[in-house]
């Protein structure tokens, strides 16, 4: 076997043998339907035992780095650990066996946990009021501009464009676009800071809102920030703050305070949410004052009756999806919180800017730092010396692979040549970044001694470099059944008329 | 309770060896306002205390162990087997990232190229992304990707729909030049006559949902048909587990087939996390949103697995891509693909019966009460609608004595129906349950 035979390949006898028995025959039940609905050829899912099944699931699973079993220095993504007492939680049947239409008495205990959830985040962002209702970082970034754009227009002003820093996340242009505006990019000045001359120079009438994270994309506080959000406000546009590196900021300071209008956060990075090989995560958005009419619908509120719905504000922007969000995330992040406290949260920021800044230190000989100083919970190193050699960025995070480390973020920010990001988190232990350092500084000098093992690199995962372009060349997106032409379900003349 | 995993005496060393003699000094770039503030939360708790006081908080909550489910509207209460949750919370899928480092994300990878064919051979369609936030924001998404693909702006929509799908996605076309014109019904499903008359040359999509919100079954075909009569695109909005009796939209002609992907394999859990499903035919592949995974080559010619496509999304293309998702519910997914792995061809026709039977089981039994009437009398799969001249109030208090929640009031998504109630009832409901609540009804 090659150990990469496809669900599809594999056969035994499958039993779903927990369904029971149907009571009535299939014939009398088929002729519930009419035969113009009924499907011709049955869909050709796999054949497999429940044995099988797990065996194929969990070897999948063994081919997988993951933070259970790998350091993740993944810069911008915060690849904390995440507690198994709230996976634990999230899965009692009291939160994952409750349905979204109960009556709100019936549902007491969620609408606790939302309502509290919504407070918690306010008071730790510095904002008036939270929705919990986005699906994900750029599901909170559209839900933040729909509010921007409901809110100018509630003051008759003309909004047609959005700046964003050039070191910014892809979704934030692309949020901006999606909601019809302009996007401006506003330059980095060489100390790696929002370059305050151009965007003033950007700045006008037209500007519905500047989308920002601080700490910035490099890992380093904006420190003009107040100058920057009364710049912002001065031509009425509001400054949106992307939670992607709230990390750094737990009982450190706030968005609130440094003059942010709107902010989502990231429960998936910040608040321990595992990211679950790319989601579900979960992206609050919190609001100042003057903006909570615009927020999603519904809310929710507590009365002297208990917590409840409410439906009618006639200002919000609507539904961003069904019911009220990602329930399982939030509940996850709210024992996170509750767990930990005002001095657990100061101390994961503490950590994950030492941890950071520790190996800033050790790593600012072999490798070249294009912004000094101290940064807060990550930073941008950049692998122009070891290019030189003939060993990129991309080489070295292969490399690290065989040394059972997940490589850092690459190519991102894209105004760093050769950037590698390392984001270490809190979690992490001084042993395993004294790891983490030697292997590097071992890649660094195989790049002078052996430069040929580095490229050829990763040799100890279950493949080797991947063929991008045959990928995107040859398109393979699904498997399909070698010329075995369907079968037709003979379709029973049914009784059934309308 | 913290996770924190240096030691006092690490951090000393460690600050020693930055150069600062305290923590405080890492901060010095930001201003000393900002940092005059104190966070007023409460002190953390042990695990212990933890557990014990989400216990104390989740029994407010009225839950499917110990209430019989009859709402749906969208997700239900289908059983999860047990191997689901087992494989899906392995630590190496749950705490791994979205897998662009290929060679350390062979797992993952897989597991999404699996989910797309899974999902393909299901709904007929030709291609599947790796999944989307739910089925109302794939819904939204797939109009989206009409107006894009045929520069065409108008969007019909039956009022049969869902109603907080059709709230969803005029959320998201709020920025766009583009109108959603609803379609009237009759008896509970689309006036294929209305939809007819309000096709014309600026309409981009029709939609259909299969079954409608009120479980009814509508005819998408004739749907179809119309719809690319005019040039428009049709999308077909269904429910995952009915295909295993229902006609595929591949089979009647949807260009867009999305749904809420709840059913299969994961838990209602008070409404998410869930997933959706999207799937095209194959001429609007490169407009497709999202994440796809796709099969290859390593540079050793052994089979490999990669995200591919990457040219439509926001990572590369950033203002110019197809959507602004950068995410795909690949847990919720991966739960789907085992799911529907356990099932097999058989399992899953078998589950669609064992829905059919005990839905219309309790549709025949309720009809057997005196002022219980059906509100439509159309075919339906697991869910359908019905009149119950009772008071309201009272009629809550009788179901919540039985222990039963739901079924669903249609007053609050359809003001006009009066007294008007959505059952849903899957493989879980026993004929004992079914008494139960028709006796709850009985006793009002």
């Amino acid at each position: 076997m090659s150990g990469a035979e496809l669900i599809f390949e594999k056969h035994s006898q499958n039993r779903a043998s927990w369904l029971p028995e149907l009571k009535s025959s299939e014939e009398s039940l088929m002729k519930k339907l009419p035969a113009s609905v009924l499907r011709r050829h049955a869909a050709e899912l796999p054949s497999l035992s429940e044995l099988d099944v797990v065996r194929h699931f969990t070897n999948l699973s063994h081919k997988n780095f993951s933070v259970d079993a790998n350091f993740y220095p993944l810069g911008s993504c915060t690849m904390k650990y995440n507690p198994k007492v709230l996976d634990a939680i999230a899965s009692t049947s009291a939160f994952s066996q409750i349905h979204p239409y109960a009556e709100e008495a019936d549902a007491q205990g969620a609408l606790k946990v939302l309502y509290e959830m919504q407070g918690f985040l306010s008071e730790i962002t510095g904002m008036a009021e939270f929705t919990l209702q986005p699906a994900a970082g750029a599901h909170g970034e559209l839900c933040g501009l729909l509010i921007a754009g409901a809110y100018h227009r509630s003051k008759g002003r003309k909004k047609t464009r959005v700046l964003v820093p050039d070191s910014s996340h892809g979704t934030n242009p692309a949020t901006a676009a999606l909601c019809g505006y302009e996007v401006v990019q506003v330059r980095t000045d060489e100390k790696g800071h929002v370059d305050l001359a151009d965007l003033r120079s950007k700045l006008d009438s037209s500007v519905a809102a500047f989308m920002m994270t601080n700490p910035n994309t490099l890992g380093l506080f904006e420190e003009d920030i107040l100058e920057i959000a009364r710049a912002v406000h001065a031509v009425e546009g509001l400054v949106y703050y992307d939670g992607a590196n709230m990390n750094a900021l737990l009982g450190v300071c706030r968005p609130g305070d440094m003059g942010f209008d709107i902010v989502h956060i990231n429960l998936h990075k910040t608040f321990a949410v595992p990211h679950g090989s790319g989601g579900p995560g979960s992206g609050p958005v919190g609001v100042r004052k003057e903006l909570v009419p615009f927020l999603p619908s519904p809310r929710i509120v507590r009365d002297e009756e208990g917590y409840r719905f409410l439906k009618n504000s006639p200002q919000s922007i609507g539904k961003l999806r069904s019911f009220y969000g990602n329930f399982g995330a939030v509940i996850r992040s709210y024992a996170y919180i509750k767990a930990l406290g005002r001095e657990g949260l100061r101390a994961v920021s503490e950590n994950a800017i030492l941890n950071a800044n520790y190996l800033k230190a050790r790593l600012k000989d072999a490798f070249d730092v294009p912004f000094g100083g101290f940064c807060m919970h990550e930073f941008v190193v950049s692998a122009v010396r070891q290019k030189k050699r003939g060993v990129k960025a991309l080489d070295i995070a292969k490399r690290l692979l065989d040394f059972g480390v997940h490589a850092p973020t690459v190519y991102f920010p894209l105004t760093v040549e050769e950037a590698m990001m390392i984001e270490p988190t809190e979690t992490e232990s001084r042993q395993t970044l004294d790891r983490f350092v030697e292997i590097l500084l071992a890649i660094d000098r195989e790049s002078v001694e052996d430069p040929a093992k580095v490229l050829a690199a990763p040799h100890t995962t279950p493949v080797a470099r991947i063929d991008e372009v045959l990928a995107a060349r040859q398109l393979n997106l699904r498997y399909r059944k070698p010329q075995a032409p369907p079968k037709p379900v003979e379709a029973k003349d049914p009784a059934y008329s309308r | 309770m913290q996770y924190i995993s240096n030691t006092d005496e690490d951090r000393r060393q460690m600050l020693a060896a930055i150069g600062v003699p305290s923590f405080d000094g890492l901060l010095e770039k930001i201003p000393a306002s900002l940092r005059k503030f104190e966070l007023g939360l409460p002190a953390g708790l042990s695990e212990i205390d933890l557990v014990r006081e989400l216990a104390d908080t989740g029994r407010a909550n009225r839950h499917f162990i110990d209430y019989a489910c009859y709402l749906g509207g969208g997700v239900y209460d289908h059983f999860v087997p047990y191997v689901v949750g087992h494989l899906a919370m392995r630590g190496e899928f749950v705490t791994s990232y979205t897998p662009y480092q290929g060679e350390a994300s062979q797992g993952t990878l897989q597991s999404i190229y699996e989910y797309q064919s899974l999902i393909c051979e299901l709904t007929a369609m030709d291609f599947s992304n790796a999944s989307m936030y739910d089925g109302a924001s794939a819904l939204a998404e797939a109009a989206l990707l009409a107006i894009r693909a045929s520069g065409r702006r108008k969007i019909l929509v039956p009022s049969t729909v869902h109603p907080e799908y059709r709230l969803v996605m005029k959320t998201y076309l709020s920025c766009l030049d583009a109108e959603i014109v609803e379609i009237p019904s009759r008896d509970g499903t689309t006036d294929a006559a209305a939809l007819k008359q309000a096709l014309g040359p600026d309409v981009a999509a029709v939609i259909g949902q299969q079954p409608n919100f009120f479980g009814l079954l509508e005819e998408m075909p004739e749907l179809a048909a119309a719809a690319h009569q005019a040039g428009s695109l049709f999308i077909a909005c269904v429910n995952p587990v009915s295909l295993g009796l229902l006609q595929p939209p591949g089979e009647y002609g949807a260009d867009i087939a999305v749904g809420e992907g709840q059913p299969l394999g994961n838990p209602v859990s008070y409404g998410g996390p869930h997933f959706g499903f999207f799937t095209v035919k194959e001429p609007l592949l490169r407009k497709l949103p999202g994440r796809i995974a796709g099969l290859t080559v390593d540079k050793t010619g052994r089979r490999a697995f990669v995200l591919t496509l990457q040219a439509r999304e926001q990572h590369i293309r950033r203002e110019k891509a197809t959507s602004n998702i950068c995410t795909n519910h690949s847990l919720c997914a991966l739960k789907a693909a085992i799911y529907l792995s356990l099932l097999g061809k058989e399992g899953l026709r078998k589950l669609a019966l064992l829905n059919l039977e005990n839905a219309h089981a309790a549709y025949d039994r309720l009809l057997r009460i005196p002022g219980v009437k059906p509100f439509s009398k159309k075919p339906f799969f697991n869910e359908f609608a019905l009149l119950i001249d009772r008071d309201p109030e009272l009629l809550k208090e009788s179901l919540r004595r039985n222990l039963i929640l739901g079924p669903l009031a249609l007053s609050d998504f359809y003001p006009e129906v009066r007294n008007g109630y959505l059952v849903a009832v899957t493989e879980n409901r026993t004929p004992d349950d079914l008494e139960r609540l028709a006796k709850a009804i009985e006793a009002v």
